[in-house]
């Protein structure tokens, strides 16, 4: 075959001509006849424009490969085991990956542009939906930021109750991440066992909250109610349960020879490019970095408890692996010490221009009764201003940036979610690897699509 | 909850809990206290501080790359964000002397790791050019951030290699995030309505 079957029609142009429409070309992995050299050294090499220089050296890489010794694969968006719609282009040489680039916007819903159209009291029905795996997180996020710009304080209780629930979140997010690694690496049984345990998170978060998931329970002000009566005993089980099952999958898992063989090594990362990617959450902390929002910059109480951040050394697979187990045995850790000292008060902010009145009130005072129909209706209004805040996701850096102009809806709201960013590692990962290993790399960096797609 | 937020050492509690913003938060005197102190590059650049973030910087565009280098230099790392906002309908902001409002606005989130602090860089975009010199030299972690806010506000970033949509399809006709671009409803059928027919 040769090189003039790729026709180059002129349809691919891969840098944007100034002035043109607002299509800027395909989005796909073109043939490498057709890809601009500067961008085939760059989707080749997967970074080059590391800060400090040598990591990569374009001069290493071979970009003089004939295009019909390599075939470019698509690998989804319905593939089972790419984590939701992910569309990952692959140029293969045989069995190695030569170039990657992850097609993303399959699940794209609008949902900032639909955040404007929603007042703050609605905001956080809206948000909750993006990383489906740990809503909570994400309107604990949305909850801070208009929190911030209101400025608001809120009583210890609401406070130690929002701890509690995210980092339960954090145990069920992680939990699902090993079930369907487990199954991404052909243990079935971990997949079983995984969604049992998440199912007893989400059980407790049915009962506390009345949904499973998309609770819009973590409200600006507080918490939409206070913990249901004998909390403390459900979650004792909890924790008691999961910590001892942790050990169980130590057994399945962690020290069997053929899990070890297909993670150890595979899919590595160094903390230079990881930061450079602006990658965070456990593959960041698997390069060696001990960065965790929760400790470095402490939102709610975290500075108040006491656990440890865990790190890895190579960046492997295995790493990231064993950074997630730990994760949940250091956040039951942490929820122990919650049940252990929660503070008695109030769940929300009394502040009357957040929180509508108590129902008893309604009954008995005309007043109370506009007040709450005004909060539901109208919403109440946040001061002008800009903020960002950024907690520490089962993912990674969760990142709200709010722009209020004064009224009862955002005026902008962008959420920068972990997954679209740490996204960006796969080409790296994948570069130079198996396809075999492919399925376990994407597992690995734990991509939830309604994050990244928004 | 104490202000003493572990950014203390280096005289600015970058992140405090959002919660004890209001009692602690920067006044108009620690604001600009601590604008001065930390105003460690390009100290002409007008800064800004608010809520959670105490060093808010807005260079011109054609320093916006120098802005960034020298921070990278400071000591930032890592680029945790970047977006672009549109504030046609909102043209009345709150900017700093000696900045001029734009149509457009791009907002970059920078992180460094070893000092614990944050700082935002936000710069304008005018309407009628809405170019602005793409970072991925210096972090190249802002590619997919980038091309989502070309995608989304339609900012092109002049050096970016492959510049195209990323989350709407490669043949959508406009930028969804702009305010002049309709939302979009299904009109609601009540039972009493006319059929389609």
């Amino acid at each position: 075959m040769s090189d003039d079957f790729f026709v180059d029609d002129g349809t691919r142009t891969r840098t944007a001509p100034r002035g043109a429409g607002t299509s800027e070309g395909a989005q796909e992995m073109a043939s490498r006849v057709s890809t601009d050299p500067v961008e085939l050294r760059r989707e080749v090499g997967a970074v080059l424009r590391l800060p400090e220089g040598g990591v990569l050296d374009s001069g290493d890489i071979d970009v003089e490969r004939r295009d019909d010794e390599t075939m470019i694969i698509n690998m989804g968006p319905q593939h089972p085991s790419t984590h939701g719609v992910l569309r990952l282009m692959l140029e293969l040489d045989g069995e190695l990956v030569l170039r990657t680039k992850p097609v993303i916007g399959y699940l794209h819903t609008g949902m900032e542009k639909t955040g404007e159209e929603l007042t703050y009291v609605q905001g956080a029905t809206n948000v909750t939906r993006m990383d489906y795996l740990s809503p909570l997180n994400n309107e604990l996020v949305f909850s801070l930021a208009v929190e911030s710009l209101l400025g608001i304080e809120l009583p210890p209780r609401a406070v130690w109750i929002r701890m509690l629930l995210s980092e339960l979140q954090r145990i069920s997010s992680h939990l699902m991440w090993m079930a369907t690694n487990g199954m991404d690496l052909g243990s079935t049984s971990m997949m079983i066992y995984g969604f049992r345990e998440r199912e007893m998170v989400l059980s407790f978060f049915e009962k506390a909250t009345g949904l499973r998931m998309n609770h819009n329970f973590i409200r600006p002000g507080g918490v939409a109610a206070d913990l249901p009566d004998g909390w403390r005993d459900d979650v004792d089980v909890l924790c008691e349960t999961i910590l001892a099952r942790t050990y169980e999958y130590d057994e399945l898992l962690t020290g069997q020879p053929i899990f070890r063989e297909r993670t150890e090594g595979v899919g590595n990362l160094t903390a230079d490019q990881a930061l450079a990617l602006s990658i965070t959450g456990p593959i960041l902390r698997s390069t060696g970095v001990a960065w965790d929002l929760r400790r470095s910059m402490p939102y709610l109480a975290y500075d108040q408890v006491d656990f440890d951040v865990i790190v890895g050394t190579y960046g492997d697979n295995f790493d990231r692996y064993s950074i997630r187990l730990n994760e949940i045995r250091e956040s039951i850790r942490i929820v122990r010490q919650v049940v252990e000292r929660m503070p008695p008060g109030d769940y929300r902010s009394q502040d009357r221009k957040v929180t509508p009145p108590p129902r008893a009130r309604i009954d008995e005072s005309m007043e109370a009764l506009i007040h709450h129909f005004k909060v539901f209706t109208e919403g109440f209004k946040v001061p002008e201003g800009e903020v960002y805040v950024a907690i520490e996701s089962p993912r990674g850096e969760l990142g709200c940036y709010l722009v209020s102009d004064g009224s009862s809806k955002p005026y902008r709201l962008h959420i920068r979610g972990p997954s679209f960013v740490n996204l960006q590692a796969v080409p790296l990962l994948l570069r130079g690897g198996l396809v075999a290993d492919a399925v376990a790399i994407i597992s690995s960096v734990d991509p939830v699509m309604g994050e990244v797609d928004r | 909850m104490t202000a003493d937020a572990p950014g203390a050492g280096t005289g600015v509690g970058t992140d405090e809990p959002a919660e004890a913003a209001p009692q602690s938060g920067p006044g108009p005197a620690t604001a600009t206290a601590t604008a001065t102190a930390t105003a460690t590059v390009l100290p002409e650049v007008p800064r800004a501080s608010g809520p959670a973030t105490s060093e808010i910087a807005f260079p011109p565009r054609d320093r916006y790359l120098d802005m960034l280098s020298s921070y990278r230099d400071a000591g930032f790392e890592t680029c945790a964000d970047l977006c672009a906002v549109d504030y046609l309908t909102h043209p009345g902001r709150a900017l700093p002397e000696g900045v001029r409002a734009e149509r457009f606005e791009v907002v970059v989130n920078l992180l460094s790791l070893s000092q614990r602090r944050r700082v935002r860089i936000r710069v304008q975009v005018p309407e009628d050019d809405p170019v602005l010199a793409s970072a991925i030299d210096l972090y190249p972690g802002v590619d997919a951030m980038e091309r989502e806010a070309f995608d989304l506000v339609g900012v092109r970033f002049d050096g970016h290699p492959d510049l195209t949509r990323i989350l709407m399809p490669e043949d959508w006709e406009g930028h969804p995030l702009r305010k002049d671009y309709g939302v979009g409803r299904v009109p609601v059928q009540f039972k009493e309505a006319p059929g389609p027919r």
